[in-house]
C-alpha cells in the first residue's frame, strides 16, 4: 500500500474546460444507465491532465458532483490509484521504473542521474521544469530500463541517453519517444530472429510511416494551458501519430506530388532553395545540433538537404528560409530560434578553430 | 523451433502496418461471418479442444471458462471483460499485441463476446499505457467504421467494444479487483463465490479473460483446434508469447512453441545469456510472482505448465527474467517484496502487514544485517501469508521469497556472516592522536 498525502496549497476551484466537459459526457455513455461512477478514473486523469500533471482537492469535488457520487468515494478513488498526482509536478514528469528487470538492466545508473539533475523523488525543479518519482513495472521489461515521462515511454536508456534526452527536453528540442537503440517495439537487437518469412506477408501491409515520430519538446510537456488543455490535443485523434499522417495526406494533395516520404512536401518553388552539399566538406559536417533548438533527428532532415555546415546556414536569405521551413514539423522555429544568428556565431567559432590548428600544424 | 507460419502475431514487432488494412492484409477478419456461423456451443467446443489455457498467469482453460456462463439470459445482459492491466513485472506482450496488433484482439473480442452471448465488452487497460491505448481506440474506430463491429455491423451480432483505462494498481489484473475498478472504486478483490460468471460487472454474467487469451481465438477457429492442439505437448497446447528481459543480449518479446527448452528460447532469440549460459545465475520463468529456478535446473527446462510446476514454479505469464552471476539475487527478491508492499490493497491483513514486514526483513538481509534463525521465520511467515488472503496476491508476494530461501540460503547465510564478521564495513573507530 502506499499512503500519499494531498498538497497543502490548493487551488480554491475547479471545473472542466468546454471540450473537456463534453468529452466527460461521451465517457459517461460508455455505461450502463445508472453505472456513471464507472468513469470517474478517466475523468480524474483527464481533469489531472487539465490541470498540469496533478489532482488538486477541488478536482476531485468536482467530479464527484458531476458523476453524483459521495466525495468520499472519489477521494478514495484519487488516493487509492497512484497514477493521480496529488501535489504539483514539473513540466515533465519523469516516472522511473526501478522494478527488478529494470534493476537487472541499470536502473540504479538513472536514479543517480535523475537525483544529480533534479534532486531527491517528488520535488520539483527550482525552474519547475522536472520532477522525478520511481515507481513500479511499468510494462516494457523486454525494452529496459526505461522511463516514462508525461504520456510517452523512454526505452532502451543508459545514463548517458537519460541525461542527453534531459539536456534535450530542457533546450525545448524535439524527443523521439520509444526505444533509444534504434530498434522497434521489443524486437531483438540487431533484426528479428522470427517473422522472417516472406512468404506470410503480401508487400501490401508494409509500413509507411515511422511508428514513432519525433516529437516536440512542447508536445511532450505536462500542463500546456490551461485554456487548450493538452488532453483536447489528445482527443483530435488521441494520437499524435494519426496527426502526423493527415498533416502528409494534406501536403500530398496540395503538391499533387508524394516525392518526399516522410517529411512535408516542399511548396516553394526550386529557387528558393539553398545551395546543399552533396556531402560534408573536408573536416567532416558541423554538429548542427549545436545550434538551440536543432535536434538529432532535425540535424538529419538538415544533412538530407545538403546542410552540413554553419556558414550555410548563416548565409540563408528570406526564401532560403521559407523554403526550408517546410520541411520542419514545426513551422517559423528558424527565426523564432535565430537560428541564423547562432550559426553565424557557431561558424565564426569553427573558423578560429580551424585557423588555430592550421597554424598549430605549421610548426 | 516454431515455423513462422504457425505464429500467429505476425506484426509482433511494428515492422509492418498495424493499421485495418494491414492487419487484413496478414488475415484479420478474414471470414469471421462464417465462423460466427459456426454457433455459440461450437465455437466453445472448438476453444476447449484447442486445449488453450488463459494466457494471464494462471493458465485455466480459456473454453471451460466461457462454458460457465449462462446459456440463456435472465434478463440482465452478459459481459466480456478483457484483462489489460499487465502489470506483472517482467511481462510485457499485452503491449505489443494491443498497440501492434490489435485488430486480433478485436476480432477475438466479437468471438468470444458471441460465444459467451455478450453484447458488449470492455478492455480495461492499465493506465499507464496511454500511447497504447490511443493506438487500441484508433483500431477499435477503425473497425466500427469499417462496420466490422458495432450495433449494426455486417456481421450481425450486435457488438460494443468499449476501452476503459486504469490508473496504475496492480492489484487490477486480478479479475474480480478489475470489476470493482472498472465500477468505480477502489481495486479490491470481492470474494468468491459468487463468481463472476454468475454475478460479475453490474451485478451481470461476466467473463474475464487476458489479452492474449482473447487475440488467439481468431486464428484457432480459423485454422482449427487441431492445428493449435497440436503444438506444443498435451495440455500445454499452442504458441505462447515469451517476454525475455534481464541479463540476456538482446531482450525481446517472441512468439514461440510451448514447451520450448529454455536455453534454447534464450539462445535463438535473446542473443543467449549475457557472458553464456555458464554464466547464468537463476531464472524467473514466468513473471515475478513465480520462485526463482537456480541455474543447475535450467539445463533441460522446457518452458510450459507443467514442467514448470515440477521444479516449484511456474509458467505464469511466461515473462522469463534472466539473472546472471552478477546479480545480488537478495536485492533481486528484495525489490520484488518491495513492489508487493506497494502493491497490496490493504485489505487482508495478512497481506497488507505481511508484505511490508517481509521487505523490511529482506532489506535487512541484503545488507547481512540479520540473524540466521530469522531465514527460517521470513519462511514461516511468508507460507501464513500464502493461502489466507481473498485473492492471490498474497501467494504472489510469498513465492519469491519462498523460492530465494529455497534455492539461495547458503548466500544468505554467507551474507549475514561476512556482515556479522565485520559489522562496521569503515572499520573500527580510532581516538584521535
Amino acid at each position: 500500500m502506499s499512503v500519499r498525502p494531498v498538497a497543502a496549497d490548493q487551488p480554491e476551484s475547479f471545473a472542466f474546460t468546454e471540450p473537456n466537459l463534453t468529452w466527460a459526457k461521451q465517457q459517461i455513455e460508455k455505461y450502463p444507465q445508472g453505472r456513471q461512477a464507472s468513469a470517474v478514473i478517466p475523468l480524474l486523469w483527464r481533469a489531472q491532465q487539465q490541470n498540469g500533471g496533478w489532482l488538486p482537492q477541488a478536482a476531485i469535488e468536482y467530479i464527484a458532483e458531476l458523476l453524483d457520487m459521495a466525495p468520499i468515494r472519489v477521494m478514495e478513488v484519487a488516493t487509492f490509484y497512484t497514477m493521480f498526482n496529488l501535489a504539483p509536478v514539473g513540466k515533465y514528469f519523469i516516472q522511473l521504473c526501478g522494478t527488478t528487470p529494470c534493476l537487472l538492466r541499470g536502473s540504479d545508473a538513472l536514479v543517480e542521474v535523475l537525483k544529480k539533475r533534479i534532486g531527491e523523488q517528488n520535488q520539483v525543479s527550482e525552474d519547475g521544469l522536472f520532477s522525478w518519482l520511481e515507481v513500479e513495472c511499468l510494462g516494457a521489461c523486454a525494452n529496459a530500463p526505461m522511463v516514462q515521462i508525461n504520456n510517452d515511454y523512454f526505452e532502451d536508456l543508459d545514463a548517458g541517453k537519460l541525461q542527453s534526452l534531459l539536456d534535450d527536453l530542457e533546450a525545448g528540442r524535439d524527443v523521439t519517444p520509444g526505444p533509444q537503440n534504434g530498434r522497434s517495439c521489443s524486437c531483438p537487437e540487431g533484426g528479428p530472429t522470427s517473422l522472417t518469412d516472406s512468404s506470410l506477408y503480401t508487400g501490401s501491409d508494409d509500413r509507411e510511416a515511422p511508428a514513432v515520430a519525433a516529437m516536440n519538446a512542447e508536445s511532450l510537456a505536462n500542463g500546456e494551458g490551461h485554456e487548450v488543455p493538452r488532453v483536447a490535443r489528445e482527443d483530435k485523434a488521441e494520437t499524435v501519430l494519426a496527426t502526423f499522417d493527415n498533416e502528409k495526406e494534406k501536403a500530398v494533395e496540395e503538391t499533387g506530388s508524394d516525392a518526399p516520404t516522410d517529411e512535408f512536401a516542399p511548396a516553394a518553388s526550386d529557387n528558393a532553395k539553398p545551395i546543399g552539399l552533396p556531402e560534408p566538406r573536408e573536416g567532416g559536417a558541423d554538429d548542427l545540433k549545436k545550434i538551440s533548438g536543432v535536434g538529432p533527428k532535425l540535424e538529419e532532415t538538415l544533412n538530407s538537404l545538403g546542410i552540413y555546415h554553419f556558414d550555410q546556414i548563416a548565409g540563408w536569405n528570406r526564401d532560403n528560409v521559407a523554403w526550408v521551413d517546410n520541411f520542419l514539423s514545426f513551422k517559423g522555429r528558424i527565426d523564432r530560434e535565430n537560428w541564423i544568428e547562432q550559426a553565424g556565431n557557431l561558424a565564426k567559432a569553427v573558423e578560429i578553430k580551424t585557423l588555430t590548428d592550421d597554424s598549430r600544424g605549421d610548426d | 523451433m516454431l515455423s513462422d507460419k504457425d505464429r500467429i502475431f505476425t506484426n509482433l514487432y511494428g515492422l509492418r502496418d498495424s493499421g485495418l488494412a494491414g492487419a487484413r492484409a496478414r488475415g484479420a477478419w478474414d471470414g469471421t461471418k462464417k465462423l460466427l456461423e459456426m454457433g455459440e456451443d461450437r465455437i466453445i467446443d472448438e476453444v476447449k479442444a484447442s486445449g488453450l489455457r488463459g494466457r494471464g498467469g494462471a493458465g485455466f482453460p480459456t473454453g471451460l471458462k466461457w462454458s460457465f456462463m449462462p446459456k440463456e439470459s435472465d434478463g440482465r445482459p452478459h459481459y466480456l471483460v478483457i484483462n489489460a492491466d499487465e502489470s506483472e513485472p517482467g511481462t510485457c506482450k499485452d503491449r505489443e499485441i494491443m498497440r501492434n496488433d490489435p485488430q486480433l484482439l478485436i476480432e477475438g473480442a466479437l468471438l468470444a463476446g458471441f460465444a459467451m452471448r455478450a453484447n458488449t465488452a470492455y478492455i480495461y487497460i492499465r493506465g499507464e499505457f496511454i500511447r497504447e491505448r490511443e493506438r487500441l481506440q484508433a483500431a477499435i474506430d477503425e473497425a466500427y467504421e469499417a462496420k466490422l463491429i458495432g450495433k449494426d455491423n455486417v456481421h450481425g451480432y450486435p457488438f460494443d467494444l468499449y476501452v476503459q483505462q486504469g490508473a496504475g494498481a496492480y492489484i487490477c489484473g486480478e479479475e474480480t479487483a478489475l470489476l470493482e475498478s472498472l465500477e468505480g472504486r477502489k481495486g479490491m478483490p470481492r470474494l468468491k463465490p459468487p463468481f463472476p460468471a454468475n454475478m460479475g460487472l453490474y451485478g451481470a454474467p461476466t467473463t474475464v479473460n487476458n489479452v492474449e487469451s482473447i487475440a488467439v481465438v481468431p486464428e484457432i477457429l480459423r485454422r482449427g483446434s487441431g492445428w493449435f492442439a497440436g503444438l506444443g505437448k498435451p495440455n500445454n497446447a499452442g504458441t505462447k508469447l515469451f517476454s525475455i528481459s534481464g541479463h540476456v543480449n538482446n531482450p525481446c518479446n517472441v512468439e514461440e512453441e510451448m514447451g520450448i527448452p529454455l536455453r534454447e528460447l534464450l539462445e535463438k532469440h535473446a542473443g543467449g545469456v549475457r557472458g553464456g549460459w555458464e554464466n547464468l545465475l537463476a531464472v524467473i520463468p514466468g513473471g515475478s510472482s513465480v520462485p526463482c529456478v537456480p541455474a543447475n535446473q535450467c539445463q533441460e527446462l522446457a518452458m510450459d505448465f507443467d514442467r514448470l510446476l515440477e521444479v516449484k514454479s511456474g509458467l505464469g505469464t511466461a515473462a522469463v527474467i534472466v539473472m546472471d552471476k552478477t546479480t545480488d539475487i537478495i536485492r533481486a527478491i528484495a525489490r520484488l517484496s518491495y513492489f508487493y508492499k506497494h502493491e497490496s490493497c490493504g485489505q487482508c491483513t495478512p497481506c497488507r502487514e505481511g508484505t511490508g514486514w517481509m521487505w523490511r526483513v529482506l532489506e535487512r538481509m541484503v545488507r547481512g544485517e540479520a540473524e540466521k534463525s530469522e531465514i527460517d521465520m521470513l519462511f514461516d511467515v511468508s507460507k501464513q501469508i500464502e493461502g489466507h488472503t481473498i485473492c492471490a496476491l498474497g501467494d504472489a508476494a510469498a513465492w519469491p521469497v519462498q523460492g530465494l530461501i529455497r534455492h539461495f540460503r547458503p548466500v544468505i547465510e554467507q551474507r549475514i556472516d561476512e556482515f556479522t564478521a565485520n559489522p562496521n564495513p569503515q572499520g573500527a573507530v580510532r581516538a584521535a592522536e
